[in-house]
Order: C-alpha cells, then sequence, then structure tokens
C-alpha cells in the first residue's frame, strides 16, 4: 500500500494493524525518549490547502517523532492563494523531493487526484478533502473507542456508535461510517433529514431522526460541528431548535449508559452541537482524542513509508 | 477541377436493402444494386458498411467566438465530418454571446469559409444568456442565418415569465425554444447526479427533479401558448416519462439526449476524473436503459452531440474545479451503434430518424434529413458497423481532447461522409468544399 486516500483502501487486517502499530508508538511516546529515527531523511510535506490546526500540527508533530524532514505549505501566503493549479504545486513538491504529501483541501477527491495523476510520484495521504474522507481522524476515532470499550479485543464487535450532526458535510462521518462497520461495530447516523445525503439508505450503518431515542443504547457518541452557514441555508431554521433537538447536554449525558463515552473530532461550538459541561464532563474523551492522534498518524507514516511490505505483512516491530 | 463524380458500392440502405449509390454534381443520380461505374465516376468500395442520410446535430459547442483556443468553426466542423456529420447546430454560449445578428452572421459566415458541414448558429432566448430580457430574437431570424433555433444553453431560462414569452414571441418564424432544463436554485454548485454514489464520494447532489421540474412546467407553458418547445440533452428517467405524457396529450414538445448519457452513468465520478464531469450529469444504470428505451420508441425524438469541448487545463484539476462539458462528435455514431442497434433497440432506418430527418425537422433544416433517393442531396454518411476501433485523444480532429472515451473499444466506425456530394471525409482524409483544407485525420 502507497497511498492512504480512503477508509476503503483499507481491509480489516489493514485498520487493525495501523491501531495495533499506534498503540505500540504511543507507549514510546510516553516514554522518556520520544523521538525515532524511523524516517531520517525522508521529506514529508503538509500541503494544507484549507484551514486546519488540529490536523496539521498532529501530523507535523506524528513526522517529527520519527524523525522526518517537515515541511508546511498552507494556503495563505503561498503560491495557492495566488490560484496555482493542483498539477502545478504538485510538480513543484515533486520536483523537491517530497517523499509523502500529506495533504487537506477543500475539493472532494483531491487527495485521490493527487494519486492517481502523473503529477508526483510520492505517497499522498488525505488528511481531509471536501465532503468525503478524513481516515487519519476515523483511525484515531476507532483507536479511541477500541482503548475505552473493547475489553481486549482486537476489533470493536458488539459496540454501538452514535454519530450526530451534519453528517452530509462531514468527512469524519464518511469514514467513520466505514471503518467502524468495517470493525464490527453498529453505527447510527442520528441528524435532521435535511442534513442526511439522499443515498445515504446505502451505507453500512442505521439512520434515526431522534437523538432521545438513540442515546440510552450507545456505547459510544460521536458529536459533529455545526457550522453556524447551514441555517442561512435553511439546514434547519436556527441554532437554538438545533441545540434542543440534537446537542448534547447534561440531561442526554444522564440519559447514556454506563461507561459510554463522548466523542468530538474538534474544533467544537459549544452552546451549539455540545455543551460545556458535556464536553468537559467525566465521559468526555475529547482531549485525549488529539493525544491518540499523534500515534495514529506516526503509524500511518510508519507503514507506508517504513517498509515496502504490505500493510498485512507489516508486523508490528517494537 | 476535382472530380465530383462517385459510385458508392456494396451499401446497405436504412431500410435493409442492398445498393450501390451514384453521386453527381452533389446530387443522387442513381441508387440501384450493381450499377457499374460510367466514365468519369470514382468508385469507393464499401462493402459491409451502412448508408445514412447525413447527420445533423442539433446541439454544438463550437467555442467560437471567444473560446478559441478549446475549439474553432474550422476545427469543430473537421470534427463533425469525421464524426459522419454534415450539419451542426453552434450553441448561442459564445463570447460574446450570441444574441444578436452580427453574431450570428459571422459565426454562419466562418463555416461556410469552413466547408465541412452546414453550420447553423443558434440564437440565445435572451441577453447575454441572463435569462432577464428577451435577446434580438426576431433580427436573428431575419438574418443571413436565419437562426430557428433559439437557446440559453448552458443556463436554464429559469423565470416563467420569460420562457412564456420566449415560446410565444418565436410563433412568428415557426421557431423552437430549446430549453437546458435545470433548475438552478436546486442545482446551487451542484457537481453531479445525487444519489448513492454521490452520497459516498462527497460531490454536491444534482438531483433529478431539477431537471424534471422544469421539463414539466415548459411542457405546460408550450401546450399554453401553444408553441414549439425542445428539451435539451434529457437524463432522467422521470424526465422521459413527463415527455411521454406530453406527447400522449398531443403538446408539441421534443427532446434530445446525448450519446453519452446512453453509455455512461455516474459510477464514473468515483474516479474524480473530471472528464466525465459534464452538465447535465452522468445518472444511474436505470436512467440510462429508460433513455435507451425513450429513444427506441420515439418519446426521445433525436440524439444530440452537446459536443463540449475544453482546453486541457480545464479538466487536468481537482472535480469541482474542473469545467462540464465533453467532446461528442467524433464518436456520436459509434456509440449510438453500440447502444443502440448492436442491442438490437433500433434499426437503421431509426438511426436515419433520430440522427438526420426528425433533428432537421426540429430545426428547420429545409435541405437536410431527406431520404436517400434520386433527386435529393448528396448528403451521406458512411458506417461500418463491424468495426472495432480504440478511441486515443491524441487523434482527435477537435483542439480539444477532452473525450471521455479515450482507450475504450467502440463498435462501429464512419468511414465516409459526402456533404452535398463532396467527400468531406474519405480514406481517413478530411476534405474541405473548398478544397484548399486538407488535413489527415486519425482513426
Amino acid at each position: 500500500m502507497k497511498h492512504l486516500l480512503s477508509i476503503n483502501d483499507l481491509s480489516k487486517v489493514d485498520a487493525i494493524s495501523i491501531l495495533d502499530t499506534a498503540q505500540e508508538l504511543a507507549r514510546v511516546s510516553d516514554g522518556p525518549m520520544k523521538k525515532l529515527p524511523t524516517l531520517r531523511g525522508r521529506t514529508i510535506v503538509n500541503l494544507f490547502a484549507e484551514d486546519s490546526t488540529r490536523t496539521r500540527i498532529s501530523f507535523e508533530a506524528a513526522a517529527k517523532r520519527l524523525s522526518a524532514d517537515v515541511i508546511n505549505f498552507s494556503s495563505k501566503g503561498s503560491s495557492i492563494s495566488k490560484g496555482e493549479s493542483l498539477k502545478d504545486t504538485a510538480q513543484t513538491l515533486q520536483a523537491m523531493g517530497a517523499d509523502a504529501v500529506i495533504i487537506r483541501h477543500s475539493a472532494s477527491g483531491a487527495a485521490q487526484r493527487l494519486a492517481d495523476s502523473k503529477w508526483m510520484s510520492g505517497s499522498v495521504i488525505n488528511a481531509g478533502d471536501g465532503t468525503h474522507e478524513h481516515p487519519s481522524q476515523a483511525l484515531l476515532d476507532a483507536f479511541t473507542i477500541r482503548k475505552h470499550l473493547s475489553k481486549g479485543a482486537d476489533d470493536l464487535t458488539g459496540l454501538r456508535v452514535a454519530i450526530v450532526g451534519d453528517v452530509l458535510h462531514s468527512r469524519v462521518a464518511r469514514s467513520n461510517v466505514l471503518l467502524l462497520s468495517k470493525l464490527g461495530a453498529q453505527v447510527v447516523l442520528v441528524a435532521p433529514p435535511t442534513l442526511l445525503p439522499v443515498g445515504v439508505e446505502s451505507w453500512p450503518c442505521q439512520i434515526s431522526y431522534d437523538l432521545d431515542e438513540v442515546i440510552a443504547n450507545v456505547d459510544a457518541i460521536m458529536m459533529l460541528r455545526i457550522q453556524l452557514e447551514r441555517m442561512s441555508e435553511m439546514y434547519f431554521p436556527n441554532a437554538r431548535e438545533y441545540s434542543r433537538y440534537f446537542g448534547l447536554n447534561s440531561d442526554r449525558i444522564r440519559a447514556m449508559k454506563a461507561g459510554a463515552i463522548v466523542m468530538h473530532p474538534g474544533p467544537m461550538n459549544r452552546g451549539l452541537e455540545i455543551t460545556a459541561d458535556a464536553a468537559d464532563g467525566a465521559r468526555s474523551v475529547i482531549v485525549e482524542q488529539v493525544a491518540n492522534g499523534v500515534s495514529i498518524r506516526m503509524a500511518i507514516l510508519y507503514l507506508l513509508l517504513a517498509g515496502n511490505q504490505e500493510f498485512a505483512e507489516t508486523g508490528v516491530s517494537s | 477541377m476535382k472530380n465530383s463524380n462517385y459510385l458508392l458500392t456494396g451499401l446497405t440502405l436504412p431500410n435493409g436493402s442492398k445498393s450501390d449509390i451514384a453521386i453527381s454534381d452533389g446530387k443522387i443520380t442513381q441508387i440501384a444494386p450493381n450499377l457499374s461505374a460510367a466514365e468519369g465516376f470514382t468508385k469507393v468500395d464499401l462493402s459491409g458498411s451502412v448508408a445514412l442520410p447525413g447527420l445533423v446535430d442539433l446541439h454544438t459547442h463550437l467555442r467560437e467566438p471567444g473560446k478559441e483556443d478549446a475549439e474553432t468553426v474550422l476545427s469543430g466542423s473537421m470534427a463533425a465530418a469525421k464524426g459522419g456529420f454534415v450539419a451542426v447546430s453552434a450553441m448561442a454560449n459564445t463570447s460574446p454571446v450570441a444574441d444578436t445578428a452580427g453574431v450570428v452572421e459571422q459565426v454562419f459566415a466562418l463555416g461556410q469559409s469552413a466547408g465541412f458541414v452546414d453550420v447553423f448558429p443558434i440564437g440565445a432566448v435572451t441577453q447575454g444568456l441572463n435569462g432577464e430580457k428577451l435577446a434580438e430574437i426576431g433580427a436573428m431570424a431575419d438574418s443571413r442565418a436565419k437562426v430557428r433555433v433559439f437557446s440559453d444553453d448552458g443556463s436554464c431560462v429559469f423565470d416563467p415569465l420569460v420562457m412564456r414569452r420566449a415560446l410565444e414571441y418565436v410563433k412568428k418564424f415557426d421557431g423552437v425554444i430549446a430549453q437546458h432544463a435545470q433548475d438552478p436554485r436546486l442545482t446551487q454548485g451542484a457537481q453531479m447526479n445525487e444519489g448513492e454514489i454521490s452520497s459516498r464520494i462527497g460531490l454536491k447532489g444534482w438531483p433529478a427533479v431539477a431537471e424534471e421540474a422544469i421539463i414539466a412546467r415548459d411542457i405546460l407553458l408550450a401546450d399554453h401558448v401553444q408553441s414549439r418547445l425542445h428539451i435539451c440533452h434529457l437524463t432522467t428517467a422521470g424526465g422521459v416519462d413527463i415527455i411521454r405524457w406530453a406527447k400522449a396529450r398531443g403538446i408539441s414538445v421534443t427532446a434530445e439526449v446525448t450519446p453519452h448519457h446512453l453509455l455512461l452513468t455516474d459510477e464514473s465520478a468515483l474516479s474524480y476524473d473530471p472528464i466525465f464531469k459534464v452538465n447535465p450529469p452522468l445518472r444511474t444504470q436505470k436512467d440510462v436503459e429508460a433513455l435507451r428505451e425513450g429513444l427506441a420508441d420515439g418519446t426521445i425524438d433525436i440524439v444530440a452531440t452537446d459536443h463540449a469541448p475544453h482546453p486541457a487545463e480545464a479538466k487536468e484539476c481537482e472535480w469541482q474545479e474542473a469545467a462540464f462539458g465533453m467532446l461528442g462528435l467524433e464518436s456520436a455514431l459509434s456509440i449510438i451503434n453500440q447502444t443502440m442497434v448492436a442491442t438490437g433497440l433500433m434499426n437503421w432506418e431509426s438511426v436515419a430518424d433520430r440522427m438526420s430527418y426528425a433533428p432537421a425537422k426540429i430545426a428547420r433544416y429545409v435541405q437536410h434529413g431527406q431520404v436517400l433517393t434520386v433527386g435529393a442531396a448528396a448528403n451521406i454518411t458512411i458506417i461500418n458497423p463491424a468495426l472495432t476501433y480504440r478511441v486515443d485523444r491524441d487523434l482527435v480532429a477537435s483542439r480539444s481532447r477532452n473525450t471521455p472515451f479515450h482507450g475504450m473499444d467502440l463498435q462501429g466506425a464512419v468511414t465516409a461522409t459526402f456533404f452535398r456530394g463532396h467527400p468531406t471525409f474519405l480514406n481517413g482524409k478530411l476534405t474541405s468544399v473548398h478544397q484548399g483544407t486538407s488535413e489527415r485525420a486519425g482513426n
């Protein structure tokens, strides 16, 4: 495997291998010497054609802990903001000898275009493309869920996960539905009908319009960010009504079953899709998701760049 | 002076009978089996091929004036001749827009001087294609270009009052409004057919209802004012049903389908390769089947190419940044052979109707769409249905290379086109009626 563009690129075995590798690498990160020499001399480019803080920093930290050279290439103040095409940008990065490009882009499919084109030869890692996918986010979410709830199993069989909010525009939701179901979890999407795509019935998950009906029966609940401009686009009448039906508040936290966890990919709109006490309460693993993100991204870089073997053949080297 | 007498032998006519065809001075002089070549006739052996009345395209983007990097009237005319066409209809969305007599006369004249096909300009319905004020429809109809088809193609005439007025106004000279049926509110930012595939790959959906609602509205308007409506590039099963209903009621509506909508589906978008990005979008297999059925039973009157050339940079990018449209002229007849004839859905007489008689009749191109018969203008398209070839975008006659069929094996190749008795395409060579231009054409 050369690229990571979509969860569809991964078999169940591949996905578990990434989670296991991340677990090993997390142990290293907890130790006194955080840095591994694995990717010394390799050049990794963070091509962020869309604003992002946590994903870019997370990939940067992951690459640096593996001793790679990291070049950050963001839209603001770069040739992208001057209207340079993706093709020209890719050819420039190729000429500079990038071994891997981590791309965040507002266009769905941008990562696949980069990988399928002859514009560059390095690995392409999708760090979020439009409203398509965000595979590293789903992997870190699965890692977090497994760590808390799998009781030692290597997959998520028997667990039930709700993903709540703007599914229509969410790459996090698309990647998570694919990955969590692949790992054996039962996924239920909860959203107003306006924020579910036409065609969602073909996805490997259940659909609900009623959060209160779902909340008592899930092991993990993942809240999606609601962008305020969705209101002017008439997806829902106003923020208050959205919060009332689809927000996570203390009443709903109390309705959850014992041990159930609260997740959010960030950045949060406190007071809209999640209240402060829900975000900061005992069930919340939101801050831990960020830490797990670094381990997962180390594992992705490690498995894509450090060996030429297929994922499935790559044993976890500790 | 070059020989203008040809004896074409070994042909099958649209009605299935075997025949030879003799051409002299631009007309068909004999049509019968086993003709012998008189002196001065060039004999062309076309055994195994089918002779069709010269093809007429009602929907062509030639890009000139304004986008000559993508196509010119000359290069588009050559692509048309290579695809078996003898007449094309140049859409109005040029720069400047064809909304005045001056622009349509210019395009018409460019077609005449190119000399590969008749280029009939389509006039804009509204000024600048803005959908607000009527363009100079009467002046375009009265111009040397004698425009009879009006369309804002690329944009929908969305305001129902503007559409009503346009439908009424063209009755004065027996014109027709060709509507690009697309509700702009329901398709803001839309990228591809809205359905399972769009939900998975995160491209903004283009619902079928955005097309069907406009078709239904305009059919009712056309009925109310008793005018002629033509629906451009029909793509949905629901649209076919609505047209079928309207025809059963005797409403004066005609419809076209493109070759690409008869062959490709929205699954092409899974590659994110914008070579498959087109307006209206590729739909589902169910729609493809309904379109084929509609074309076969005559609900859909004609095939039109919507030939839409674009320069390389318009497609070498992210899907959502890319331009809509694909080449169509050179591959159209092959695709109709493959999807409709080879499948047994249509015979060659029906192909002659959908690609020659009917489009000429809708557009009132009185010298085209004639049955192959003695005395008729020698506009003849020859296809060898058994010949399979691989499409190569580097060998197209068009100035652009954006064919979605690159690398695909297509069944049925156009081997010759006669335009008023002149072989515009023969033995792999394109030749203008002015005989000045000659260029090798690929397969």
